[in-house]
């Protein structure tokens, strides 16, 4: 890759479960990524501003505590609203089944439940993130 | 692969043996390292007969939504033979939100009940017979005092002593920082809290359980069996040591705590890990804080079948290594018992899947025959050998936490923090290698979809609660509630406990947000460090 991505990892809500966003934050630093992590409790407006800030090209979003469905489109939106339009959406945490096509057709890229492999998880992000520059016109 | 290349590490990376033999055992001695049942340093059981008497306390842990729903399941519980029971809380309610707090948008009723004043109590408990129940637990933390308020004042309206009923608060809030996140305050006034809790509690409810000092959320963080064990103690160590600043000596509160720790699947280390707990409990009790009577000396251990074993793959599998864990924990000698569902790697339990889980306890209870004498695997050379090897590793470890300054130190500086996210991160390694075979997830996969019911709890409870709120600050005296609230901050202010004026507001229906903005005010609020 010609310049690193950067993604932001971000824990929305109150949920307090954070083993799994730090395992894959680790995981996307030692792919060689720039990773920014919000720590708990960010609301949805200082993950707005961060992904703004830190000019990421991948928002990860990481909730276990069943608060999805509104957390999720809201941050997607606002994002939108305030111009990034083509970021990368991915989360992560205790997502049903069910609620999976809620969630893409909110705009989240992939959803990596309990159980996925880092290799998995990283592999993807580095494919959609090439697809993306790719559509940019960017030099990969 | 012959053994020579393979490892034989336990989950936590304990090297085993091939087998262990009397050599493994040098300095044994049966009286200093193991003593009776019931006698010091109670590595065998804390009380001489042990499950012969009395079962440990099979209590489920749940709620969700209302509280009217929670309390359904409760009652079905009962009926199905639980003797003890959690209430879960929604995390608003952990927090000290409001369910119409805007940080509580997505969140109201979902991992809990959501509770925002002594209404909501009133009906949590409807038609159970309170003083039957042999233990009450629930998860507040930051929030203890409040729901120590609730429920006291819950129990005096329905003219019953509230000493007559056993609840049990977890009241850990340094585990918070660490790693679950329901913490509010800096830390040093939020341990103050937590004292205030156990000094009321000793002065005026004997027999409660103050506190729960938390291993089980650390080890699902990512922990090995000793860090679960170490950070343990050095948070018990922080609050016993503020609470001798206040002149509450061990012998005065001690008889009545609880460690809570995980039951994991790693069989023979947790039966070591649950004796090595009695033992270096026992030796600090004596011999850093002085106490004498055996009740203080002797542990009593709450465990949960560790969460972070279960898989979403292959969910029914889930079954067999609940089963395992339970195993672990009544081998271990503990004195309370909550199992895990086998749906929960997807949501909180389904009916049929807690009642599995409780039967998983009463099958184990009266059909295994492993209760028919105490501590059946004492003396094994494994066992004894695998209880001293975490004993030692857990006082090298204190050792170093206390040069480090001790628990708040560590915290604030982010080490345990740290040395969890390596922990974790090392042990994903080891699956996404294979190195460490997790049945259903890195072999013995099949890329089926699961089939099981799993329980949704409806978005509507939030509009309920919100609409309760309106309803219930119309119809309370709006200023007694503000007089209360003022005395609160006055007292907290000038450094008191502060049960009697929680209760003093909880009785005139303030909402734990209410309450809790007071406390915001005077200790304000706190963001550990954030590590990975």
């Amino acid at each position: 890759m010609s310049r690193p991505i950067r993604i932001l990892v971000a824990k929305p809500g109150l949920d307090g479960h954070d083993r799994g966003a730090k395992v894959v934050a680790r995981a996307f630093r030692d792919a060689g990524m720039e990773v920014i992590y919000t720590g708990l409790h960010a609301t949805p407006q200082q993950i707005v501003e961060s992904a703004i800030q830190e000019d990421v090209e991948v928002v990860g979003l990481s909730i276990l505590s069943g608060a999805h469905r509104s957390l999720v489109p809201r941050i997607i939106d606002a994002l939108r609203t305030k111009g990034a339009d083509d970021l990368i959406y991915i989360v992560g945490g205790i997502i049903p089944q069910d609620d999976i096509p809620l969630l893409e057709k909110a705009g989240v890229h992939e959803v990596f439940g309990p159980g996925a492999n880092l290799n998995d998880i990283t592999g993807k992000v580095i494919s959609r993130v090439k697809e993306l520059r790719k559509s940019r016109g960017e030099e990969m | 692969m012959n053994s020579n290349t393979k490892k034989f590490q336990t989950i936590s990376g304990i090297e085993m043996q091939r087998r262990y033999t009397p050599q493994d055992l040098e300095d044994f001695d049966y009286k200093e390292k193991l003593g009776e049942p019931g006698e010091y340093p109670f590595t065998r059981g804390i009380n001489p007969e042990m499950y012969r008497e009395n079962y440990w306390v099979m209590g489920q842990y749940s709620g969700f939504a209302s509280a009217r729903e929670a309390n359904q399941r409760y009652r079905y519980l009962i009926e199905q033979g639980q003797t003890g029971f959690s209430v879960a809380l929604d995390l608003p309610t952990q927090m000290g939100y409001d369910s119409d707090h805007v940080m509580s948008e997505g969140e109201v009723g979902k991992v809990g009940v959501a509770i925002d004043s002594l209404k909501d109590v009133e009906e949590l408990f409807f038609g159970i017979q309170m003083e039957k129940v042999r233990q009450i637990r629930t998860t507040a933390n930051a929030t203890s005092l409040i729901l120590m308020a609730m429920f006291v004042t819950f129990a005096k309206k329905n003219g019953i002593e509230p000493n007559n009923i056993r609840f049990f608060l977890q009241n850990d809030v340094l585990k918070e920082y660490i790693c679950r996140g329901t913490y509010i305050f800096p830390p040093k006034p939020s341990v103050k809290l937590a004292v205030d809790v156990i000094e009321y509690c000793s002065r005026h409810l004997s027999n409660w359980t103050p506190i729960a000092v938390c291993g089980y959320h650390i080890r699902d963080a990512g922990a090995t069996a000793v860090q679960e064990l170490a950070f343990t103690f050095a948070n018990m160590i922080c609050y016993f040591d503020a609470a001798a600043e206040r002149g509450l000596d061990a012998d005065s509160f001690a008889p009545n705590i609880f460690f809570f720790l995980g039951a994991q699947v790693d069989l023979l280390e947790e039966v070591a890990k649950f004796r090595a707990a009695r033992r270096i409990f026992a030796r600090l009790m004596k011999e850093k804080y002085g106490a004498k009577n055996p009740q203080t000396q002797s542990l009593k251990i709450f465990a949960y079948t560790q969460g972070g074993a279960l898989t979403a793959e292959q969910p029914l599998n889930n079954i067999a290594r609940v089963s395992v864990e339970t195993l672990a924990a009544v081998l271990g000698g503990v004195q309370t018992i909550a199992t895990s569902s086998y749906d929960e790697a997807f949501s909180i339990p389904t009916e049929e899947a807690v009642t599995v889980a409780l039967r998983t306890q009463q099958i184990i209870a009266h059909e295994t025959g492993v209760t028919l004498t105490v501590d059946p695997l004492g003396g094994s050379y494994a066992i004894e050998y695998l209880t001293d090897k975490i004993e030692n590793q857990v006082y090298k470890y204190l050792q170093k936490i206390e040069t480090m300054g001790g628990a708040i130190s560590c915290i604030e500086k982010g080490f345990f923090q740290k040395e969890l996210a390596d922990s974790a991160y090392k042990f994903q390694k080891s699956i996404d290698s294979g190195e460490r075979v997790v049945v259903g997830v890195n072999k013995y996969r099949d890329d089926k979809t699961p089939r099981i019911p799993i329980f949704k709890v409806n978005d509507e409870i939030a509009e309920e609660q919100v609409r309760s709120l309106e309803i219930l600050k119309k119809s309370r005296s709006n200023n007694l509630v503000k007089k209360s609230l003022d005395k609160l901050y006055k007292a907290a202010e000038k450094n008191e406990n502060l049960g009697a004026a929680i209760i003093e507001a909880i009785a005139n229906y303030a909402t734990i947000g209410e309450i809790c903005d007071i406390l915001r005010e005077v200790y304000g609020t706190y963001r550990p460090p954030t590590v990975f």
